[in-house]
């Protein structure tokens, strides 16, 4: 396929492309097919941005973001942090950050923010260009970095900005919540209507509702496959092909992504075909990847029998969607959207956390505590001392950044990850 | 008899300890690291081996450890500081449970299991808070050598306050301080406070589990050990060399590989 407009994405899985030499992977087994299928979904997405302005309404969305009520409005939607992962694989964080931080903005922010407030100051992009805008749409739910963020791009811009604030579940959603919740979902309807000029139609909401649903269940699906020995993907090809749960949810194009890949898995493990030649230890990954190393951990791990092969964030996409439910959208999205991981409490992290390491046989836990994302990372040391008690397996925090390389410091992330190493191979 | 050794390449200083058959210390020595880590290792093993009045020859098996590990073609085995640290305390103090290891460029706090084997770990983040590099750049404000820091924390009667843990922002209190006439030794019980509060949030996170040991270089300087004695509550058990424990740690993971391969 042909370079168009994702060179990124390209090289991020173009894996074995003509006139590139090929870095031989002796540990890890053969790559998905599926990594095609993806390059061309995403690569296809990201060109379409180039015809979207003006043709279709435009909006940028969190990650976290009911995205579902923007479809039947017909929006193309960009995903800032999507493109913060992709200029983090490219080893542009450092560059597009600077660029913020020279217009003040504070090193302390989230690089994701600063990558997107750094581009709209520079134009800088490893994708061609971003399309503009006519409408933000953020949730909280993530985090509340979000809020400020798009407030300024709103205020940048000139568009108006739609936030879906979500109560933070300390320990049981009250009804209250939900109607808060459902009330907010309703308010944007005439607004949205005014944006896109379009009206509302409710029964393909309800359509798009399900086709979300069915997506992320299949997204459930195929990390569920790699509760097998040997597992057949890592969380790192879990991570790159997390792109279509995210950004193109309530698409049709997700769904039949999904479906192909896990195709291709239950064949893997009907083969006993693992992504690790060698697996011998299984492991869990906490927080957001570190993009900018993905490559380099990946051999890492794998020269040493090592398999990543569950995520708290890969998880993230899957967890909640459950509550999703055709017959009841509103209330069901207010559920589904405000038990994601990062709005709901410790307790129940270490919950979950406890149940993916029983459920995926897990060794060994490796913390990426990432100075943007302070949701992810507080309460990520208390985590540690009672998953290392209670479920008897190592650990180890390394500090790094999602984005922003200039937070790593690869001597002290290697000591501390032998030291890791060191006590699982006893 | 065989020998084995053990060098820990630092970032401030280099040391090697030779042991014999039975585990016993024959001999040690503590250098500048410098500029080249390959030199300085084979610098300090030639002092060890002069201490323990062998020759090279006699040494059967040498494992590296510290940031230079990677830069002594000596060795025959790398292992990390960490689990280096926590062999050799364990060597030391049967008993203990919890190593507190503050070195020149990082600290940190070990659980230690039965066998010596690391069960869990922190490490002080990305800066120099906390590490022996903080104490060193105060002394060399204050025109003290870094032994007599710990004399001098004890002397003091009161203390000044320090508020910031991070090098450079301490180094400005230090220099106003200094301008206030505050005497030496209340600032330097000041700064030994500074690194004991810093160093016992990892205590905290890790979990105080058995007796407790210091390691490394500051656990020379008395006054820290005090007060760190003084939030445990109980006396921590200190080698009279401190700083060789995590070489010696290399020189027992020597004799383990020797062993694995005769």
């Amino acid at each position: 396929m042909r370079d168009v407009g994702a060179p990124a994405l390209m090289r991020l899985s173009g894996m074995g492309k003509k006139g590139r030499p090929r870095k031989k992977k002796p540990a890890l087994g053969p790559p998905l097919i599926c990594n095609g299928r993806l390059r061309e979904l995403m690569a296809t997405h990201y060109l379409l941005s180039r015809y979207a302005q003006g043709a279709m309404p435009v909006a940028w969305v969190t990650s976290g973001a009911p995205v579902e009520i923007l479809r039947p409005f017909g929006f193309y939607t960009f995903y800032p942090e999507n493109h913060g992962a992709l200029v983090g694989a490219q080893k542009m964080g450092p560059e597009l950050c600077a660029e913020a931080e020279e217009h003040g903005y504070h090193q302390d922010l989230c690089s994701y923010a600063r990558i997107d407030i750094g581009h709209y100051f520079s134009g800088k992009t490893p994708v061609g260009r971003l399309p503009k805008p006519d409408l933000l749409f953020a949730s909280n739910n993530i985090c509340q970095t979000v809020v400020y963020w798009y407030k300024v791009l709103a205020e940048y811009w000139k568009i108006p900005l739609i936030l879906f604030d979500t109560p933070y579940n300390f320990g049981e959603i009250s009804e209250t919540d939900i109607s808060y919740m459902v009330r907010q979902l309703e308010e944007m309807i005439p607004l949205l209507e005014q944006i896109s000029k379009r009206r509302f139609r409710y029964k393909r909401f309800k359509e798009i509702v399900g086709l979300a649903k069915e997506a992320s269940l299949t997204w459930g699906e195929v990390l569920s496959t790699m509760k097998a020995r040997p597992s057949p993907m890592t969380i790192f090809d879990a991570f790159i092909h997390l792109a279509p749960i995210v950004s193109l949810r309530g698409l049709p194009a997700a769904l039949e992504h999904y479906r192909a890949l896990l195709a291709e898995l239950k064949d893997r493990v009907a083969h006993g075909i693992g992504a690790v030649k060698d697996e011998r230890w299984r492991l869990m990954w906490d927080n957001i990847a570190i993009w900018y190393k993905m490559r380099d951990f990946s051999n890492l791990f794998a020269e040493r029998g090592m398999n990543f092969v569950t995520a708290t964030y890969a998880n993230a996409w899957a967890e909640t969607i459950e509550y999703l439910d055709e017959a009841k959208p509103f209330e069901s999205m207010a559920k589904a959207y405000s038990l994601v991981i990062l709005n709901n409490n410790l307790n129940h992290r270490l919950h979950l956390m406890e149940r993916l390491i029983r459920e995926f046989q897990v060794d060994g836990l490796v913390i990426h505590s990432a100075r943007s994302c302070k949701p992810y990372s507080v309460g990520q040391y208390d985590l540690k001392r009672l998953i290392t008690e209670r479920m008897q397996i190592p650990t180890v925090v390394i500090e790094a950044d999602i984005a922003d390389s200039r937070a790593y410091s690869e001597e002290q992330a290697m000591v501390r990850l032998e030291a890791f190493f060191e006590t699982l191979e006893g | 008899m065989n020998y084995f050794s053990g060098i820990d390449v630092g970032a401030i200083s280099t040391e090697a300890v030779i042991i014999d058959t039975g585990g016993e210390i024959s001999g040690y020595s503590i250098i500048e690291t410098g500029a080249n880590s390959t030199e300085a290792a084979d610098e300090a093993l030639d002092k060890a081996v002069l201490a323990a009045g062998i020759s090279r020859d006699a040494v059967s098996s040498i494992a590296a450890t510290g940031y230079g590990r990677a830069s002594v073609p000596l060795a025959g085995k790398t292992v990390t500081e960490i689990s280096c640290h926590a062999l050799g305390a364990k060597y030391l103090f049967p008993d203990i449970g919890t190593v507190i290891d503050i070195g020149g460029q990082d600290s940190k706090v070990i659980r230690v299991g039965d066998s010596g084997k690391v069960v869990d770990f922190t490490m002080n983040d990305k800066c120099a808070a906390g590490t022996g590099r903080f104490l060193e750049v105060m002394a060399s404000k204050l025109r003290v050598s870094l032994e007599e820091m710990g004399e001098l924390s004890l002397q003091a009667e009161t203390e000044a306050h320090i508020s910031s843990v991070c090098t450079v922002f301490a180094e400005s209190e230090v220099v106003s301080l200094v301008a206030k006439n505050c005497p030496k030794e209340e600032i330097i019980k000041g700064l030994c406070r500074a690194i004991t509060n810093r160093v016992w949030g990892m205590v905290q996170a890790v979990g105080i589990c058995g007796e407790v040991t210091m390691s490394g270089g500051v656990a020379k300087n008395r006054g820290v050990v005090a007060l760190m004695e003084e939030k445990l509550g109980k006396p921590i058990r200190v080698h009279p060399e401190p700083q060789i424990v995590g070489a010696l740690g290399a020189a027992l993971f020597a004799q383990r590989q020797f062993r694995e391969v005769t």
